[in-house]
This record gives C-alpha cells, structure tokens and sequence, in this order.
C-alpha cells in the first residue's frame, strides 16, 4: 500500500502549531531560569559542610533522580489541590514541576562542576588571603562555569523535551497544540512529522547558540 | 658543572637580638592516625631565611603549610609578631579555634609560593598579580595595577603582562606566582618546594628571584631539595625528620658539618651521584 501523504491541511492551521512552539519556548524559558535557581541554592546547601543542609538537598535530588517527570506534573496538578487545596494553572504547574525536577538535576551540574577545580586554585586564593566568599566568586565559579556549560546545555536540552509532558495538563504547548490539529484533521503522520521537524529547528538553534556561548566562556585556553 | 646561583651576600646579624617575627609552640598535626608533625617549637627573627630540608613525608610540607593555615594544627598555638593566633576554648587550651576573618588576616601578611604554582589560568599574567590587591586589599584598580607591574617587572615578567599562564614556561609561571605574592606585600614569604616541578633547566630563574630577594632582607621560609642554594640562601637549616626538628643550626653546621647521624645519612644520599 502506499500512503498519500499530504501536508497542507496541517500546514493551513499554522498559527495554531506557532502558537505552540511559542508557547514550548516560554514555558521552558521560565522552567530554566527558576531550575537553575533551585539548582543553585541545592548546589551551595550539597556544598556546605553542615550535614543538616546536606541531608535535606541530597534527598531532594535523590528523589527527583528516581522518579519519572511525569508523575511530578501530575503530581503538582492532582495532588496539590486535594492536599493543600491549591489549585494551579497548567502552565504554573508545569513550570513547578519541571523547575524542581531540573534544579535538581542542575545542582549535580553546579555542584559538580564546582567540585571538578583542583584543590591548587582553592588554596591559591585562600593564600592570597581571600573569604570562602571572595574565593568562590572570583576564582572557583568563573572556572567552573566554564566546565559546567556543556553538562548544562545537555540538561537544559532534556528539560525543553520534557515539556512535551504539560499537554498532559491541557497546557497548549506544541505537542498539545499537536493532538488539537490532529483531531481536526486526522493527518498523524504529517502533524507529529512536521512536529518532531519544529523541536529539531527549535534545539538545533539552541545548540548553535550555546556553541557561541561556550566559546566565549572558554576562550582563555 | 657550572651553577647558576652565586652566593647570597648575607647581612651582618645586627647586635640586639630581634624580636621573633614568627613563634610556634608545640606544634601537632595529626593526618587521622598518622602522627605528622610531633611538637614543634620554633621562631623566625625578622628578616631571617630558614631553608627546611628533610626526606619525602617527613613533615617539612605539613609544617610550612601550618604556617599560613593550609593546614590547620592539630594543636599548638602559633604566634604572629608576639600575638597568638586564634582562640582557645575555656577550659581546653588544646583546642583553638581560627575565625575565617583571622585566618585571611594572617594570610594577607604571610605569603605563599606553591610547588605547582597555582596560577589563576582564566586570569592574565597582570590580573593574576592584580588580583590579591583589588579583591583582598580593596585597592584602586590603577594602583594595584601599578603596584602588580613593579612587581612583574623585579621578576623578569614585565614583558608578559597580557599572556595568559597557560602559555608561560614552569618557570615564568612560578615567577609570576612569586609576583603575586609578592605584591601583597606580606611580612613573611613561604616557599613550598618552588622549583621541584620545574625542569632543571629552568630551576635557575626562579632561584636567581628568590635570592635576589633575600638581598632584600625578606623574612622567608623555605621547603627545599635544592641544597646548594639553602646553603648559599638560608641564614638557618633545619632538618626534619619523622615530625620533629632532627638537626638546627647555621648552613655550615648542618649541611657541611652535620652532628646528627640520620642528617649525615640523608646529605650523603645527595652527594651520592654528584661529580
């Protein structure tokens, strides 16, 4: 048998398939800025040499590690408002559960990039004379950052994949936008095509950017 | 075979007896259960050069780096300029405790050079020296920068300011280091092993700067293998051994004349294959 494939019914309900896109780059726009905010302050409680900050991020972290994303939305969306009777919007939910599960996921990142710098840098500064705080902000992090682009970038890029799972919430980001114009049109070969082809474009120029990004970054070598 | 390193003219010993710029007093370090330093007691005059010699894990490294609290003490209390360092907690003088604010305080005012050097790689040659200045010291960038290029300039560096250290030689980049410690401008200087990463061809210009500045009359401490210039630099030897001062004295004693067999022992190991 051979399948007439046919684009155009698909291609005609392109605003609905932008609005998508568009809405795919927010909310993982949004996701990434507070992930590496929560990243960040699970990273610097890993690091301290308190065992009760510790404790709390290194499960935190395990959690999330061990546990598939798409029970953390269903979870933010579900559970939150029978528990604590708050209920969530698709998008603030989305974005809850996908920050926490990338900061988690960002913190292995920070911490390990920050880890990774010789104890000779460490001690450097510190015989200069420099606080915990000088030392981190002008020697340890500038360099770390450097190592961290890469592992990050890759983070980043399974977060943007994942926010395919907020149509679950009937957020109308492109994979939801996706299934509105394939029960129109009944074309699932050309939609989810056309879609895979828009997360390609979407990532490939990501990746071309942070190429740019992490060329500036390492350009001292 | 030729040696680069002349001797260092000394100063004569002035007559009063200097205060002691450093005093340490029974000093441990434990490494878990290795005992590494045994009670030590010591004290360095101002402008005295002490040379630290002594086998791989006797301690001399341990030592140097209590000094300036790489290493913290296991107990023993270290005196800077008369004042004691830290605070003992009531009733157990044993144990001190070294606020941060303290610790890079002392810091600032004893510097340390690194075997591996220890260069700042995503700073320039200038920024590395800068940077103890602007960020420790809070100082004007112009006049750190000044300050970092007189520096650079004594060590040979003057022409390298904008290169990064990853594209220096060994050498120039432990002279950049000494630079950068230099330009803090500390009241002591540590020397941990300097030239034992170095290629031999380049040990000479590292030690050629840190003579130049014992001419100077710098107070320094020095953990060495090279034990041709501490006999020229240093105006006192110690030999280390098994955590404690084995043998102490001036570089004619120690080196040329040693008393203690274990000291005769570790000498004759060096001369062993010489020519």
């Amino acid at each position: 048998m051979s399948y007439q494939w046919d684009f155009s019914p698909v291609l005609t309900r392109w605003p609905l398939l932008l609005d998508g896109l568009l809405n795919t780059v927010k909310i993982a726009a949004i996701a990434i800025v507070f992930g590496v905010l929560v990243g960040l302050v699970l990273a610097l409680l890993r690091l301290s040499p308190r065992r009760s900050l510790r404790l709390p991020a290194a499960v935190f972290v395990e959690f999330y590690r061990n546990t598939p994303p798409i029970v953390h939305f269903f979870w933010f969306f579900y559970a939150l408002p029978v528990v604590l009777n708050i209920s969530l919007d698709p998008l603030v939910a989305a974005v809850l559960a996908l920050s926490t599960q990338s900061g988690a996921f960002y913190a292995e990142v920070f911490r390990g990039g920050i880890r990774s710098i010789e104890r000779g840098q460490w001690e450097g500064a510190k015989a200069l004379g420099m606080t915990h705080t000088q030392l981190m902000r002008r020697i340890v992090v500038p360099q770390a950052a450097t190592r961290m682009v890469a592992p990050f970038v890759e983070r980043s890029f399974e977060l943007i994949k994942t926010t395919a799972l907020a149509s679950t919430l009937a957020y109308g980001e492109l994979l939801y936008q996706a299934m509105m114009v394939n029960s129109e049109t009944f074309r699932p070969l050309e939609v989810y095509s056309t879609v895979a082809l828009l997360y390609l474009v979407l990532l490939v120029s990501c990746s071309a950017l942070a190429r740019v990004a992490e060329a500036r970054l390492t350009a001292y070598r | 075979m030729q040696d680069p390193i002349m001797p260092v003219s000394i100063l004569p010993a002035s007559q009063v007896p200097a205060p002691p710029i450093l005093q340490v007093s029974g000093l441990h370090k434990w490494f878990g259960t290795l005992h590494v330093l045994q009670g030590i007691d010591f004290s360095v005059a101002a402008g005295e050069r002490v040379a630290i010699i002594g086998g791989s894990g006797s301690g001399k490294s341990t030592f140097l780096r209590c000094l300036n609290f790489m290493e913290m003490p296991t107990s023993g209390r270290i005196a800077l300029d008369g004042t004691p360092l830290g605070r003992a907690s009531a009733g157990k003088p044993d144990e001190v405790r070294y606020p941060e604010s303290e610790l890079c305080r002392v810091r600032e005012r004893v510097g340390m050079v690194f075997q591996q050097f220890n260069l700042f790689p995503h700073m320039t040659v200038l920024e590395n020296a800068m940077e103890g200045l602007v960020t420790v010291k809070r100082m004007k960038k112009a006049e750190a920068r000044e300050r970092a290029l007189r520096e650079l300039d004594k060590v040979g560096l003057g022409n390298k300011t904008d290169v990064y250290p990853g594209r220096l030689s060994g050498g120039q980049q432990q002279r950049v280091a000494i630079a950068r410690a230099l330009a803090m401008e500390p009241e002591i200087l540590l020397f941990d092993e300097p030239t034992s990463s170095l290629d031999p061809e380049l040990v000479g210009e590292v030690l050629r700067v840190i003579r130049q500045l014992a001419e100077e009359g710098r107070t320094m401490l020095l953990v060495t293998h090279e034990l041709g210039f501490a006999y020229h630099f240093a105006t006192k030897v110690i030999f280390l051994a098994d955590g404690v001062f084995h043998e102490v004295g001036t570089p004619d004693e120690v080196l040329k004349h040693p008393r203690q067999e274990r000291t005769r022992a570790f000498l004759e190991r060096f001369t062993e294959f010489s020519f």
